[in-house]
């Protein structure tokens, strides 16, 4: 039976996360879940995927909403429930895949084909990408970037019981401005080689 | 003075807790009403054991009066304290009501409508509102949207519709329906059983203005969303949709379960004639049920919604702090104050200060608070209008904003889960306005109907 394999890539804004997640997707040729994901869900029914990116990875604003039953009036709760239900059902049905974020790393925890990566970024290589990225000034890319990681870390920390980043969470935690992207991409595929040698 | 002082902050401490969310809501409650009991009674209260095991009503259980009411309305009404016969009534409806939902009642009586009117889109929306009334009268909300939300779902995609309104349209009825009965809401319960108040009082009170409201409504949301649904469904081959009878798990169960349903209905409707209270009509109603379900009793038991019932029971203790310390005289003098001989703007300020309240937070402890109120309030005007009054305020209150009822919350939860969000402007662009309609009907109804005007 082939191996299973599940990368859940969770990433500072401006690490390029995202890059890395899409690179290993290809090199061990796996489906990449991330923005999409909602469009996978809903796919074949009639539904307006962009009414729901708009909760996609978005906190819960307290007050605004109530529990009832544990029902909750949190368009941007259930959203997140539903992925979160997909993402168990595709690895509980021995699928491999890559998915960026969404909480992956808790949702799987002890799936024995997970492996759970968070990628970080210093300060000013963070700054740098997202403004030659968005075409931004200095003073809008910090904004952005401290708002993205905000929301990131409220919408983590809300759903689970560990924080957000904190490395005892990931098997690999890496900073991906000290070597670039291509070579931190290299050191977690021979990460997972080894740790998966019938790959 | 101290004890005063302790009480308030104890109920807007609870509130606040139970609004926040951060811990479960019974945890509260029960903690705020232990908090109640050592503090407000006993520590700033002298000790007083003898209010203590009044406020826990344990010795109205074992008199005859709890079961079988022979001097209903001569009898001074619940004194206040925990409300057992509502807890037991809730309990015994929601044994009733995991039988129905198990031999699969809900999906077949909602399919089988839709079939009747032959899967038309426009037909299944009017339909199915008038159903999510008329249900919502006997079983509560939450069950009631649960069901109808998920069967048109289930429609939408197969006739190709968007749902969402038709489930904004669903909850906005089923919380009206609600309001037409003592058993349709716990408010209601809870309001009709401290004031000894029977089903049939509710029926032709509640009831009609409910009913008065519910035309009013569906031409209201028929305006809003017929360009929506007039068209849609066409071209559909009804041939392929489900057969009601496949949804029925079990046949004898499902007789038998139709056959209990009824028979509360009846019990319900006839007990002010029976004398029965609903404490005793809510053990009978659960009683059988587990009878006739015995290799799923166990099932049915776990199924009950303890912690709901756990979080009235410390509600009722953390009411009984405000009551018993006057802190609620105070409340209803003001309104007297305000209000004077006025009582058109008496029943005014219920209805729209309850409603506005209930949009936003939860509408049973403002219902239990509002109780003891409208009580001292009461000698000019008849209670039982002021009764009717806060029953309609806070059940239709809650309609008009995402977390102003469960029915709301479950409605929404349910369609999102499905990948139809519905948001706040989109839930209030249409609810709020309906909400208004009816509170002003209720308001209007009350003034003309008890010779206020």
């Amino acid at each position: 039976m082939e191996q299973q394999l599940v990368i859940s890539v969770g990433r500072e804004f401006g690490s390029g996360g995202h890059l890395i997640a899409e690179t290993l997707a290809k090199r061990f040729d796996l489906p990449l879940y991330d923005y999409n994901l909602l469009a996978e869900i809903t796919a074949g029914k009639d539904i307006d995927v962009s009414q729901l990116k708009k909760y996609d990875e978005a906190p819960r604003i307290r007050f605004f909403h109530r529990t009832v039953k544990g029902h909750s009036s949190s368009p941007a709760v259930n959203i997140a429930q539903m992925q979160f239900d997909f993402i168990r059902k595709k690895a509980e049905a021995g699928e491999s895949f890559v998915i960026v974020g969404r909480c992956a790393e808790e949702i799987l925890r002890g799936h024995p084909a997970l492996v759970s990566i968070f990628i970080l970024g210093d300060h000013d290589a963070k700054l740098d990408r997202i403004r030659r990225l968005y075409n931004l000034t200095t003073e809008d890319a910090e904004s952005l970037m401290q708002n993205t990681n905000r929301k990131r870390k409220n919408y983590h920390n809300h759903y689970c019981k560990t924080k957000w980043g904190d490395s005892r969470n990931y098997e690999l935690s890496i900073n991906s401005s000290r070597i670039g992207y291509d070579e931190t991409t290299d050191i977690i595929e021979d990460y997972i080689r080894h740790r998966f040698p019938e790959l | 003075m101290a004890a005063q002082i302790v009480a308030i902050c104890i109920f807007v401490i609870m509130f606040g807790l139970v609004i926040t969310e951060k811990i479960e809501k019974h945890i509260t409650t029960l903690v705020c009403g232990a908090a109640v009991m050592l503090l407000v009674f006993g520590f700033f209260g002298g000790w007083n054991f003898h209010t203590m095991w009044e406020v826990l009503s344990f010795e109205p259980l074992a008199t005859l009066e709890f079961w079988w009411s022979g001097l209903a309305h001569e009898g001074g009404g619940h004194a206040g304290g925990i409300d057992w016969g509502t807890i037991i009534f809730l309990a015994g409806m929601m044994i009733m009501v995991e039988g129905m939902a198990r031999v699969g009642f809900f999906r077949w009586l909602c399919l089988t409508l839709a079939k009747l009117v032959r899967y038309r889109v426009m037909p299944i929306f009017l339909v199915f509102m008038v159903m999510s009334a008329f249900l919502a009268m006997f079983i509560d909300s939450i069950t009631v949207i649960l069901f109808l939300a998920a069967v048109t779902i289930e429609l939408a995609h197969l006739l190709k519709f968007n749902p969402v309104p038709m489930i904004m349209a669903e909850i906005f009825c089923a919380n009206l329906g609600g309001s037409a009965t003592m058993c349709g809401d716990p408010p209601n319960i809870i309001i009709g059983n401290a004031l000894h108040l029977t089903f049939f009082d509710f029926l032709m009170n509640t009831g009609l203005i409910a009913l008065i409201a519910v035309v009013f409504i569906i031409v209201y949301f028929y305006f809003c969303f017929r360009k929506v649904y007039r068209t849609a469904g066409k071209n559909v081959d009804i041939s392929t949709m489900p057969d009601p009878a496949s949804v029925i798990t079990d046949k004898t169960g499902f007789i038998v379960s139709t056959i209990i349903f009824l028979a509360t209905v009846v019990l319900l409707v006839t007990h002010s004639m029976t004398h029965l209270s609903v404490a005793a009509i809510g053990t009978f109603t659960a009683i059988v049920t587990l009878l006739a379900n015995l290799k799923h009793a166990k099932h049915l038991l776990k199924l009950v919604d303890y912690k709901t019932l756990l979080f009235f029971v410390g509600l009722f203790v953390v009411v009984a702090g405000l009551e018993e310390t006057g802190v609620l005289e105070l409340i209803s003098n003001l309104i007297q104050s305000i209000c004077g001989n006025n009582y058109l703007l008496m029943i005014a300020i219920i209805i729209w200060v309850s409603g506005v309240a209930s949009a936003f937070v939860d509408n049973i402890p403002f219902a239990a608070t509002m109780v003891p109120v409208i009580q001292k309030l009461a000698g000019g005007i008849d209670i039982n209008v002021l009764a009717y009054s806060l029953a309609m305020g806070t059940d239709i209150g809650g309609s008009a904003t995402p977390i102003g009822a469960s029915a709301n919350v479950v409605g929404i939860s349910v369609a999102s889960k499905e990948g139809y969000p519905i948001g706040w402007g989109q839930y209030c662009k249409y609810m709020a306005p309906a909400t208004v309609i009816v509170m002003a009907i209720s308001m209007l109804t009350v003034w003309f109907r008890y010779g206020l005007i």
